[in-house]
């Protein structure tokens, strides 16, 4: 039976890797991730959860045995934040280039220094060149429903690349809301037991990630870029299978709200996305055509997406919680890159806002879009990055 | 009891056509371990020799599933496999770490504590050449003094870690030292390892011609030289028992080890070696020794070992 739980996103990406019935589990504590491994050893050792959990020493070690575990053909599942995520950097490259079908939670939180245990992107996005598909979250439903999903995803054979579920420390990660779990048996019938292609099997004995040479790395790098626009296909396929079976799905690539006569698209991730929305009825109340749209898929990079909002726009205000220093805001970043040789662009104004965990709210939005919509009317954006709130 | 050579199978796992160097210790001892343990393992190989030995895709010399992994993480990948294993239950694969002293040593040390102190069960080996070998001869931890390295081109000042007795320290139910040159040694410890249930560490002196400046047909005779000069001893540490196996245990009176010093003139890399260079190697061997008779003599050896003196 379908049941609503109130809980944190944490114990509910806990109680969706048992839903995905994983295998095996290797993990290492840091805030503000520990209350999922503390959820799943509860979980593991009361029996609820029939898996191997392996306390690992590090983070780098967490997604090495994951590598192991993966590529000796079982449903693997860990999870981590910030510097742990950073730590994980090598082994990331390496479960994607092993094409290993690896989910594992990122709880965004800033890097230091100085230490701030708080919501920030720039952990996981700049791994965004790792090989991972990148999911961001905007509440704790998502989060359950997305890992579920993830595994449907990346053990398809068309695409078998590690999925992140990145969801922000706190806003998300300790905060109580309203969940509905759903039926397992369905869960099982929608998520089938992994089967894998290939493993590590003495009766079939493979050299897997041996040296490759000039001569075919190419070849594989190729394979991977494939795979990611095979994901960018089915991600949505699969969102609208999940709400056929359980009700609700989650916009597939992107999450688009009032955008259709939209003059001005605010354009954010994560949790922005559902400030922006109350921000955007608001602001229509007052006479202003905005939309919001909320990028839930940040690798595969969801292009023609962006594309298609860029027909009927005049302006995009991007709003990033992270910053590629020495350039601007990633999401401003992939945007304009993906508008590239397209006609009539809409104007495009960029915000850091929320960096360390520093509230962004619907008021803050509204705020941004009003400036932006100043800009807009002027025909001429003032300032390519602005940063929001700032002490100057 | 030691496994004779009549014994072993005629099945070869490291096929023909590898490419390791002319005279590679390593290479010896790695198929010395298939035939000691067949085809029911896999490996786990870090960077490493032995991730060029097998030679480029899309071919393999490794006729076992081999996992190949990031230099640090041999250690922390083996646990993941021996976890799903179990996960599938699958009761009859042997998992094997292999892995160089560097890997060992220096970078990969967390991720092989880690899974000691977890007692992950399988058996990790480090194929100890003393240096960097596969990016050209560069020191590491196990590099011991005086030895000339490309990153040490007079010599090194320091000593070498004593890794065999840092796993003693995580109380894993099985440590062993070899030498390819000692192969029937090697094969009983490989096997015995196999029947114990944890984790087991077997540390095998590899001597490389290309690294320690010597003639590739002398490989053997310099691993032989390693352990009659008492430079290299061959012991176990079974839950906290300290043995030395033979020939090393013939080796107690200082008198029946040869002198270091012929070891060491044989080798290109302690050309450099002073005279007072020699001594000193030649005065912590026998201070080592020392160190050997008491953990043997003593009945309080496991004590000592498990830390609770």
């Amino acid at each position: 039976m379908a049941q609503t739980v109130i809980d944190t996103a944490n114990h509910i990406a806990a109680y969706a890797a048992k839903a995905a019935r994983v295998q095996v589990i290797a993990a290492y504590p840091i805030t503000p991730q520990t209350s999922i491994v503390e959820r799943i050893a509860e979980l593991v050792e009361n029996g609820e959860l029939d898996a191997e959990y392996i306390r690992v020493e590090s983070e780098h070690s967490a997604m090495a045995a994951c590598i192991g575990a993966a590529a000796t053909g079982v449903r693997t599942f860990t999870a981590t934040a910030s510097h742990g995520l950073v730590l994980m950097h090598e082994p990331l490259h390496w479960a994607s280039g092993s094409r290993l079908p690896i989910v594992m939670p990122v709880v965004n939180r800033a890097l230091g220094p100085g230490w701030n245990i708080w919501a920030d992107h720039t952990d996981s996005m700049s791994q965004r060149d790792t090989g991972w598909i990148q999911f961001y979250c905007a509440d704790n439903q998502e989060v359950f429903d997305t890992i579920i999903q993830a595994y449907k995803l990346c053990e398809n054979e068309r695409v078998l690349l590690p999925v992140m579920i990145c969801l922000e420390a706190f806003i998300l990660s300790h905060t109580y809301m309203p969940v509905k779990l759903p039926d397992q048996k369905k869960i099982d019938d929608f998520l089938p037991s992994y089967r894998p292609k290939w493993l590590l099997d003495v009766n079939n004995p493979l050299s897997h990630a041996n040296i490759v040479s000039s001569e075919w790395y190419m070849e594989f790098r190729y394979m991977m870029q494939e795979a990611m626009e095979n994901a960018k296909q089915l991600i949505p396929e699969i969102d609208k299978e999940y709400g056929k079976y359980f009700g609700f799905e989650h916009h597939g690539l992107i999450e688009k709200y009032k955008c259709e006569d939209a003059d001005l698209i605010l354009l954010t991730i994560g949790t922005m996305g559902s400030e922006a929305k109350i921000a955007v009825d608001n602001l229509r109340n007052e006479g202003l055509k905005v939309g919001s749209a909320r990028v839930r898929v940040f690798r595969p990079f969801p292009k023609e997406e962006i594309r298609k909002l860029a027909e009927n726009t005049q302006l995009f205000a991007i709003i990033d919680r992270g910053i590629s220093f020495g350039m601007e805001g990633f999401l401003a970043e992939e945007t304009k890159a993906s508008l590239c040789n397209q006609k009539d662009q809409p104007l495009i104004a960029g915000f850091i806002a929320g960096l360390g965990g520093r509230d962004v709210t619907f008021k803050t939005i509204e705020k941004i879009a009003k400036k932006s919509a100043e800009w807009m009317r002027r025909g001429r954006v003032e300032k390519e990055t602005v940063w929001v709130d700032l002490r100057e | 009891m030691m496994v004779s050579i009549k014994e072993l199978p005629k099945e070869e796992y490291l096929l023909k056509g590898h490419i390791a160097c002319a005279g590679c210790g390593a290479s010896i001892a790695l198929r010395l371990l298939f035939k000691a343990l067949g085809n029911k393992v896999i490996m786990v190989v870090p960077a490493c020799c032995s991730s060029v030995i097998p030679g480029p895709y899309p071919f393999t010399s490794f006729a076992v599933p081999v996992q190949n992994i990031i230099f640090e993480a041999a250690a922390a990948t083996a646990s993941g496999i021996v976890a799903a294993l179990r996960k599938r239950n699958v009761k009859d694969v042997t998992v094997i770490g292999w892995a160089g002293d560097g890997g060992t040593f220096d970078i990969g040390i967390q991720a092989l504590s880690g899974a000691a102190e977890r007692g992950t069960n399988f058996i990790y080996i480090c194929y100890d050449n003393e240096a960097y070998g596969n990016t050209g001869v560069q020191r590491s931890g196990a590099t011991p003094y005086g030895a000339w390295t490309t990153t040490t081109p007079t010599g090194k000042k320091e000593r070498k870690k004593d890794m065999p007795f840092i796993m003693a320290a995580h109380r894993i139910p099985y440590i062993a030292t070899a030498c390819p040159s000692y192969p029937m040694d090697f094969v009983t410890k490989v096997k015995k390892a196999k029947g114990i249930e944890g984790t087991k560490f077997i540390h095998i002196l590899a001597p490389c011609p290309t690294g320690w400046r010597y003639d590739t047909s002398k490989t053997v005779e310099i691993g032989r030289l390693a352990v009659q000069t008492g430079m290299w001893a061959l012991f176990e540490i079974e839950h906290g028992k300290f043995k030395l196996n033979s020939p090393s245990d013939g080796l107690m009176d200082k008198t029946k080890r040869k002198p270091v010093k012929e070891y060491l003139t044989l080798q290109g890399r302690f050309r450099k070696l002073t005279e007072d260079g020699v001594k000193k190697i030649q005065k912590w061997i026998d201070e080592d020794w020392e160190r050997y008779l008491k953990l043997v003599s003593n009945s309080a050896s496991d004590l000592a070992l498990y830390g609770k003196i």
